[in-house]
């Protein structure tokens, strides 16, 4: 029994990985149930009719298991023209790379897969790394209208990356982290603290940031990687059975991790926003804090849902748009649209001290305990002089330049 | 052996195969792929060794490049549906040549350092203070800066705030050339506008 004790504490995280991407893996493969359900009701009602009514009672809760069944029975069929080895590793690489933007998703105050110190680059960087996927399905198909799939993708994802990562950058300018944690504690409290109300050019941003969050997850009016009506269904023309589930598995994951990234940045995370200072989790000692734990877990992955939601809607009621313009979108309107509001959105406070308005309180929030600010801020109080308390200990505003 | 150990041998064991196979493989976008996979393990690599910035950075950096890459690879040089590249004998030897170099100059610097080896503490996964260190030394304070014989300054002296050696002014320069170099490229990559009415 000791013995066991001791492997278990000398493999404890090793053992604490395996659990946490289990359970990340099981929320990717939950949701994508629910939203395939979700959107075939969305589908149906804004179209006028019901949508799935049959299956498991009376709302077809239980369609998208039928479906399940149904794909994983199909023949699993590899064209003959096709790219054995590329054919059978895209859908995993597309997998992979949106699990990997879980893993730094914050879905409460410490329960996120891996905590980092630079997870909204990360993101960034992994979120790019779906495209690989799809690109190497639409070549190793063997099929013209994949490839014509995998090319569109390749430009569309290539040029929607741009505008994207600058608007990542826009509420981490305005937190001072690119902790994900972090930026989600700076908008405790009040609806209000959330970033996409701190000022006009944070709030068009969170729009801007959706809609190249929309095409980056290849979602109508951006599908052009599937357009079924040219396409066939573009890159996963040819894909049958588990191998396509997968990739309707990255999908719908992607849809939830750009949501969840949307939701950090913008929408004050796992906060409510209802409460003045919000309620704490985090204390997994008492029963309450486990429960507000849990509670925050909730409020965050509902928040995602809605946005999910929202593409849903947007999909279902919009055309889509030709390639060139969605080109066009992206290179003429988007990414000047991104840079005007990266450089309104640093002069914004430098502005509003110039013309003396009362100050808005910053960082060092109430609502952020001392083990989770900065780890430069420690050594601030350590040493007064030395660099990192400079930087720490005072408002951000102020260095900017106070009147 | 800990899990550490074995997931940094898992890594580099899985990098390097895949590095042979970006030579062997006659396929170039199959060769792309490997390319990938030899990327991504290094940057797997450096995630185990703390360094999540620059992980991350050879992550944007190189999946971006290597997606261009295998657009070329598919658009100009694919005569059937999959095209095959063959190596001459000559290549192979001269490349065996600088490949052996290369191995023993690595090699011999290798065994020539005199390292000073820390056991690690933990295996537990540690919050990196690599992005703030490395922000703090782009604006020139000396204390973030890696502890090395720098230039300025004795050992001895209490550090000052600022030094000389912020990288934020070359990193300036690079960027604006970088940004000179784009520029130069789309004027001459796009399309000559005539002067005067169309010839037909």
């Amino acid at each position: 029994m000791d013995s066991l004790e001791s492997l278990v504490s000398e493999y404890w995280p090793a053992l604490r990985a395996l659990l946490a991407a289990g359970l990340l893996v099981s929320l990717m493969a939950g949701s994508a149930i629910i939203f395939i359900w979700l959107e075939r009701k969305v589908a149906g009602r804004i179209q006028d009719r019901l949508g799935p009514t049959r299956v498991g009672g009376k709302f077809g809760w239980l369609q998208t298991l039928a479906d399940g069944i149904k794909l994983i029975a199909k023949e699993d069929i590899i064209p003959g023209s096709a790219d054995q080895m590329l054919f059978r590793i895209s859908p995993y690489l597309t997998f992979i790379g949106v699990f990997l933007a879980f893993m730094v998703l914050p879905f409460g105050r410490d329960v996120v897969g891996l905590p980092m110190n630079i997870a909204a680059f990360f993101m960034l960087s992994v979120l790019s790394t779906e495209v690989f996927g799809v690109i190497l399905a639409g070549y190793g198909s063997g099929s013209k209208w994949s490839l014509f799939g995998g090319m569109r993708e390749a430009a569309q994802m290539v040029s929607y990356e741009v505008p994207r990562a600058i608007c990542v950058v826009i509420p981490v300018l305005c937190a001072g982290t690119l902790d994900l944690q972090l930026i989600s504690e700076q908008q405790a409290g009040p609806f209000w603290n959330w970033f996409i109300f701190r000022d006009p050019f944070q709030f068009l941003t969170f729009w801007v940031f959706f809609v190249t969050a929309t095409a980056g997850c290849k979602r109508a009016p951006f599908d052009l990687a599937e357009a079924e009506s040219e396409l066939v269904a573009g890159f996963h023309t040819e894909y049958s059975g588990f191998r396509w589930c997968l990739f309707f598995m990255a999908e719908y994951g992607a849809m939830f991790a750009t949501g969840g990234l949307a939701v950090t940045l913008f929408l004050g995370g796992w906060h409510t926003g209802l409460f003045p200072a919000s309620v704490m989790p985090g204390d997994f000692a008492s029963p309450l804090g486990i429960l507000a734990t849990v509670l925050s877990v909730l409020v965050f992955i509902a928040k995602s849902w809605l946005l999910v939601f929202v593409m849903m809607w947007v999909r279902w009621t919009l055309p889509r748009l030709r390639i060139d313009q969605v080109m066009m979108t992206c290179l003429k309107y988007l990414v000047p649209l991104s840079c005007a509001l990266l450089l309104g959105a640093s002069l914004f406070p430098l502005a509003w001290n110039t013309l003396g308005l009362p100050a808005v309180p910053f960082r060092n929030h109430p609502g952020v305990p001392a083990q989770h600010a900065p780890a430069v801020s420690k050594e601030g109080q350590a040493g007064a002089d030395s660099p990192g308390g400079l930087l720490a200990s005072e408002n951000p505003r102020e260095l900017v330049g106070s009147p | 052996m800990n899990v550490a150990e074995l997931l940094f041998w898992i890594t580099a064991l899985l990098t390097g195969l895949s590095a042979i196979m970006v030579v062997v493989t006659q396929n170039i976008v199959r060769a792309a792929l490997w390319l990938l996979f030899t990327l991504a393990g290094t940057a797997g690599i450096f995630f185990l060794l703390g360094a999540d910035f620059v992980g991350a950075t050879q992550l944007l950096v190189y999946v971006g490049g290597i997606l261009i890459l295998v657009v070329f690879g598919v658009m100009l040089t694919a005569q059937g549906p999959f095209v095959n590249l063959k190596t001459g004998a000559g290549e192979w030897a001269v490349s065996i040549v600088v490949g052996l170099l290369l191995f023993g100059l690595l090699g011999i610097s290798i065994l020539m350092t005199e390292w000073n080896f820390t056991p690690a503490p933990s295996i537990e996964p540690v919050q990196s203070r690599l992005a703030n260190d490395l922000g703090l030394s782009l604006l020139g304070f000396r204390d973030a800066t890696p502890k090395a014989d720098l230039p300025i300054g004795s050992p001895g002296e209490p550090p000052r705030e600022r030094t000389r050696l912020a990288y934020l002014f070359p990193f300036e320069i690079v960027s604006v050339h970088l940004l000179v170099v784009l520029i130069g490229a789309a004027y001459l990559a796009r399309a000559k506008r005539r002067k005067g009415p169309a010839k037909s």
